[in-house]
């Protein structure tokens, strides 16, 4: 396929040329400059369900591999590439996007223009982290996102954005700068950027993977974000704009945990046996810890904050006890975090247009004045504490299933002591529905809230659906990352193996 | 969509998963479309979905009675991942159907009674729109419980497990901007999910040992490889049935788990018959009966259970006694006799304990609703009655039984039924309860000796502090205005009560000794039943003891009945401390507080403040000082000063060609 | 006369020129000293032409004549630029990149 028609290229670039089109416009037009970058959103979603489909039809991932630099011998090419788990990632980020623009329709009123460019770089950024599959595009794509994020809080954000955007920044950059010496190492080792080839190829790296994988390791690790290396999302999450927060929560952090299982795990599969047993430590500690601080906060933002530092333990322990089920569930979970974190994001948004505070003292006795974001906030808030049914709990089933009969992790306690997760989850859970929905309505100000407008709706609406669906018919999910979890628990169980 | 490969024996089978469909069908009906409809009309919808899975749990009963080994119909997988297969597959059984049979009759007894209830309770409370809402989540109950009973795998067991706990935290906090403070009825709500979710906890740790010793959660396959496992790996089966009971605990409210069942009261009374006395409560006895292959193994475990639950009957038992609000003692009497149920399929009485079950759902339900009546009849009373009486303060407490008195006069129909249902529960002969209990007490006594006495014990004092209460609540004279004129309810409360007043009556039959019905029926399921004796002497001694029991509870309530509202109860000055012990419940909800919710606090506190934002973030913050402080210590060699520069370069100039001569003239 | 008396008055004359840079605040008198230091590199390039007998470092002295002719004019017009807004020439009192 040539390079105009390639359905990754053109689903991959297709923001840009919504890019191109907010550039004619002017900061006036704020209608036509939002509906411009939404119609460029969907189409980019169109676009990738037109990508799933074909992969569904071959059978066999998507791929495409083009000459781009070359240094020598050593070349950097765009090599671009979607198999059942970029797919997943794929159809997460282009499914949130067009909902977080559609959400902050009236909340960014100045700036227009530039929120919308940033906006759709980003989601281009994204998208290009979860197709790539040569090691220095990759890393490209990687740090671009960071730039549009970085405007996004530091620019639109709340009262202490630029603190919060500065630490987003740098704890990010900290860790990427780590991964590019990483890349340049290998790239001078294996006299290639490409990662079939690089799989192949392993043992030309083989005797420093452990230093590799740390490199890579504390680059997604910050990412994740994974204790103790969590502390940048509080911030960055309380001074986000409400759609900001939606795709941080909802994609952003997921490219940690996609980058340990497209890297990690298949490039240096000897050092994540050994290290999986600390790997699935700290995510127990980030379990626990999570749910713990997130009880005690007292602003609803951050108590949304520390419970992905939760719900992302989860996922990192079912991706570090390498049998099939907990790698399935990690992924699953990814998508699964991103949809309810989202939504609880969003219904947060809501109330925060509506009363410009965030502290969970303002509220109380919500349901009573907005029944239908009552009855949509407990569905999401359910989702989030896993209940069976719906989505969130096929995640961590099968997360915490694997990693109890887990032979890398060794142990069942592991898998033990995270079910604590779960009575803590319903502690802060059902605390902060008590204290924003439930109770008489103190404040005045409450008495008088409007209930959910139909936007508001229609951006809840596919996210709530797909919490019952991925709840009740997970199948299909499962189905399309199997190939991928199959390849990965091969490839590391074959280098146990091998070790042996 | 169908894959079970195996041909329906009967094509009635296929039915079964409408027992979960029509109440869901039901609910959505409501939740759609229920703002269009009238009160009666949302009623009427909710009922009849709760009466059609009824119906279909009926045909399910009359097709198994020509194929009794039962039938496992499975509609499609759920998940599948590698070894982790798990379908929605329904079995269709003895045990499931009888519990399928109480969970939609009472349920739709429940749901009638409910539709005159609500229609006060909400004007009661000024929103008479959430009337809807109500029906709604009774029919999430109905559908989450078909769900637990005719699951044919712990894991959709458990989605049925939790799907039944959340429905109880959205009709116990049914009304969550009232209770103590406006938000007494929310905070129990959130107890009740909590505390659940602790035995939830030992439930998943159980099910994670099932996974990985068994390789499955499908009942049959998990059964049939008991032998190997307990062989192969011998921690695992009382590892699994210990974590078992936990859940157990939580969801049967047993020791240490039963604290949430008293404060669910909160809720609407039809809420407290249904979910805390008919049905949600047995799930756990349900899953006993139904592990009964894996306890049959492991000795420990079966003691263990036994001795829950008997601890427990005799320990709630005391609680009752000292309680005046007429809903607690009936929740503490519950967990009583969940003790009893829990004993009794610890100790391998599965057909006593199942027994039970049926029974204590018609009776504390029948309780349940009669104590609701006789609550909204003091209310109305109070509302419309005491005419001329300015009450400015708050009236009296319609819940309290200081209040009452009297009442069989004023309410005459509610007395015949809540008699009915009180001398069941106490077992007396010939009602329903008195067979129930006897079959426990019968096991017990060849089982145990010292849970033999303990369950005595429990029916002494279950037996008595339901004589106090009928005394105290009917007998006597009216103590406060309201009980004075308080006027029986609508046909619409009354006929259900009648119902299940008939159903506990004769309810004995059900498995009257020399019939047995219910332990022919059950032996299908079970493979292991025994005869149930008869033995005379147990139970002609059990109907002593519980004569006995309102004998002196006559002495002392029913001889000179109290006249005043705030008089002290009669047992208080002979039992002191030991009355207020029972009456404040033993002080366990202080010593929760104290031992365990209190110092999570404080921990939860410590990490938030010292360590996350202190030592965590200060690490982050600490770092961007250093490198702030390092970034001016080393900017002060740029001095603007350009002579300095000068110096510089000549130094650099000097360094380097003196290193080179070095180097050349070397 | 010996290569070596030239060479020394070349360093002579190199050192005070240097000294004078980094100790005198005047602009005027650093552009004198940087003058010196020219010369003083061209006496070096002269002497060292007499003695090997090459031409090319006498060449080269006019290459060093020209480039400080350049120079100096530049770095005058700046004073001179520097004079209308600071009313000084003082070196020190141009130190606004500081830090």
């Amino acid at each position: 396929m040539t390079l105009a028609v390639h359905p990754l290229v053109l689903t991959l670039f297709f923001p840009l040329v919504g890019f191109l089109a907010l550039l004619l416009l002017k900061e006036g037009q704020k209608s036509a400059l939002r509906w411009v970058t939404l119609i460029a959103s969907l189409v980019t979603f169109g676009l990738s369900i037109w990508v799933t489909v074909l992969f569904l039809q071959n059978g066999k991932p998507l791929d495409m591999d083009l000459p781009w630099l070359a240094f020598g011998d050593l070349e950097v090419r765009l090599h671009l590439g979607a198999d059942g788990l970029s797919i997943a990632m794929l159809l997460l980020t282009t499914f949130l996007t067009p909902l977080a623009l559609l959400s902050t329709w009236t909340a960014v009123q100045d700036r227009v223009k530039g929120f919308m460019m940033f906006f759709l770089l980003l989601e281009m950024g994204m998208m290009g982290v979860f197709l790539a599959l040569d090691l220095v595009l990759f890393y490209i794509f990687w740090e671009f996102t960071l730039i549009p994020m970085l405007f996004l809080i530091g620019v639109w954000g709340g009262e202490r954005r630029i603190y919060a955007a500065v630490k987003f920044f740098l704890f990010t950059m900290a860790g990427s700068v780590l991964m590019l010496l990483a890349i340049i190492f290998i790239g001078f080792q294996a006299r290639t950027f490409s990662l079939p080839e690089l799989v192949g190829m392993r043992e030309v790296f083989a005797e420093s993977q452990m230093l590799l994988f740390a490199a890579f390791g504390i680059a997604f690790a910050i990412k994740v974000p994974m204790w103790p290396l969590h502390s940048w999302l509080p911030d960055a999450h309380v001074e986000a704009p409400t759609a900001g927060s939606v795709i941080l929560a909802g994609v952003l952090l997921k490219m940690g945990a996609y980058g340990f299982l497209r890297f990690n795990l298949p490039l240096f599969p000897e050092a994540t046996r050994t290290l999986a047993p600390w790997m699935a430590g700290l995510a127990v500690i980030g379990i626990l810890y999570g749910a713990i601080v997130a009880f005690r906060q007292t602003d609803v933002k951050k108590l949304v904050a520390y419970s992905s530092v939760s719900h992302l333990g989860f996922v990192m322990l079912g991706i570090f006890s390498l049998t099939p089920q907990g790698i399935s569930g990690a992924i699953i979970q990814m998508v699964n975090h991103g949809l309810s974190t989202g939504a609880l994001f969003l219904v947060v948004g809501y109330l925060y247009e509506r009363r410009h505070t965030r502290q969970l003292d303002a509220f109380g006795g919500i349901w009573k004045v907005m029944p239908f974001l009552g009855a949509l906030g407990l569905i999401v808030t359910l989702s989030s504490a896993g209940l069976p049914g719906l989505n969130g709990f096929v995640g961590e089933f099968t997360i915490l299933v694997g990693s109890f009969s887990s032979p890398a992790l060794g142990s069942g306690w592991f898998a033990g002591i995270s079910a604590l997760g779960v009575i803590l989850a319903a502690v802060y859970l059902f605390f902060m529905f008590e204290k924003v929905f439930l109770g008489p309505v103190k404040h005045a100000e409450n008495a008088a809230l409007k209930d959910l407008t139909f936007r508001e709706t229609l951006v809840l609406a596919p996210i709530i659906a797909l919490i019952f669906a991925i709840g009740l018919f997970p199948q299909p999910v499962f189905d399309l990352i199997q190939p991928s979890v199959d390849g990965l628990v091969q490839v590391v169980q074959s280098a146990m193996l091998a070790l042996h | 969509m169908l894959l079970s490969e195996t041909a329906l024996p009967d094509p009635t089978f296929a039915l079964v998963p409408w027992v979960v469909l029509i109440p869901v069908i039901g609910l959505l009906l409501n939740l759609m479309l229920g703002r269009r409809f009238n009160e009666k009309l949302v009623g009427a919808i909710a009922s009849l979905a709760a009466g059609g899975s009824f119906v279909v749990a009926v045909l399910l009963t009359l097709a198994l009675t020509r194929h009794p080994e039962g039938f496992t119909y499975t509609v499609f997988t759920w998940m599948a991942v590698d070894g982790l297969v798990v379908d929605w597959a329904f079995r269709v059984d003895t045990l499931s159907t009888v519990m399928m049979l109480v969970v939609s009759g009472v349920g739709t007894l429940i749901h009638i009674y409910a539709i005159g209830y609500m229609h006060s309770d909400v004007r009661h409370n000024g929103e008479p729109a959430r009337f809807r809402r109500f029906f709604v989540f009774l029919n999430l109950f109905i559908a989450s419980m078909m769900i637990l009973v005719t699951a044919s795998n712990y894991l959709m067991l458990f989605v049925g497990w939790e799907g039944v706990g959340l429905c109880s935290y959205l009709l116990i906090g049914f009304w969550f901007e009232k209770g103590k403070d406006g938000l007494g009825n929310a905070k129990a709500a959130k107890k009740a999910f909590i505390v659940n979710r602790i035995g939830d906890f030992g439930l998943l740790i159980a099910l994670f040992i099932m996974f990985f010793a068994f390789g499955s959660f499908d009942f049959q396959t998990v059964f049939a490889q008991v032998e190997r496992v307990a062989q192969s790996l011998p921690w695992v089966l009382p590892a699994m049935t210990l974590f078992m009971l936990l859940g157990v605990t939580g969801k049967s409210a047993q020791i240490p788990l039963y604290v949430w069942l008293p404060d669910a009261m909160a809720g609407p009374t039809p809420v407290s018959a249904l979910i805390h006395a008919a049905t949600m409560v047995t799930a756990g006895v349900y899953l006993v009966a139904r592990s009964s292959p894996l306890y049959e193994v492991v000795p420990l475990a079966q003691n263990t259970v036994a001795w829950v639950g008997a601890l427990t009957a005799i320990f709630a038992a005391t609680i009752a006694v000292g309680q005046r609000d007429i809903k607690k003692v009936l929740a503490y009497s519950t967990i009583s006799q969940l003790g009893f149920m829990v004993a009794a399929v610890g100790m391998g009485a599965y057909v006593a304990g199942i027994f039970h079950l049926v029974t204590h759902a018609f009776f504390k339900a029948l309780l349940f609703l009669a104590a609701g009546s006789v609550i909204l009849g003091m209310e109305h009373s109070a509302e419309h009655g005491a005419h001329g009486h300015a009450h400015g303060h708050a009236e009296a407490d319609p819940q309290d039984m200081r209040n009452m008195g009297g009442l069989r006069k004023k309410m005459p129909l509610t007395f015949w039924v809540y008699l009915a249902g009180a001398l069941a529960l106490a077992g007396v002969a010939p009602l329903a309860g008195f067979f129930s209990k006897d079959e426990i007490l019968t096991a017990a006594q060849s089982f145990n000796p010292t849970i033999f006495v303990l369950l005595i014990l429990a029916a002494f004092l279950t037996a008595f502090y339901m004589g106090r209460q009928v005394l105290m609540v009917f007998f006597g004279k009216p103590r406060t205005p309201a009980a004075e004129h308080a006027k029986e309810s609508p046909p619409v409360v009354t006929i259900p009560l009648v119902v299940l007043a008939l159903l506990s009556v004769l309810g004995g039959l059900l498995n009257f000794p020399g019939s047995h019905t219910l332990g022919h029926w059950l032996e299908h399921t079970f493979h292991t039943v025994e005869e149930g004796h008869f033995v005379w002497a147990i139970a002609g001694g059990s109907l002593a003891v519980a004569l006995l029991g309102i004998f002196i509870a006559w002495l002392i309530y029913g001889r000179k009945p109290q006249t005043s509202p705030k008089a002290h109860d009669p047992l208080e000055a002979p039992l002191g401390g030991l009355f207020q012990g029972m009456a404040r419940k033993w002080w366990v909800d202080e010593v929760y507080q104290a031992v365990i919710i209190r110092p999570f606090e404080v921990f939860a506190d410590f990490l938030t403040h010292p360590v996350d934002l202190g030592v965590i973030d200060g690490i982050g913050n600490g770092l961007g000082s250093l490198t702030r402080a390092f970034s001016s210590l080393w900017g002060r060699l740029q001095t603007g000063f350009v002579r300095t520069y000068a110096l510089t370069i000549l130094l650099g100039v000097v360094t380097v060609l003196g290193y080179i001569t070095y180097l050349a003239l070397r | 006369m010996p290569l070596f008396y030239y060479l020394a008055l070349s360093v002579i004359m190199f050192t005070i020129g240097v000294i004078g840079v980094i100790l005198r605040r005047n602009a005027l008198v650093t552009f004198m000293s940087l003058e010196m230091m020219f010369n003083a590199a061209n006496l070096a390039f002269v002497a060292f032409a007499y003695h090997y007998q090459t031409l090319s470092g006498q060449l080269f002295v006019f290459f060093v004549m020209t480039v400080a002719a350049a120079e100096v004019a530049v770095g005058l017009a700046l004073m001179v630029a520097i004079f209308r807004t600071k009313r000084s020439i003082d070196v020190d009192q141009l130190s606004s990149l500081k830090g």
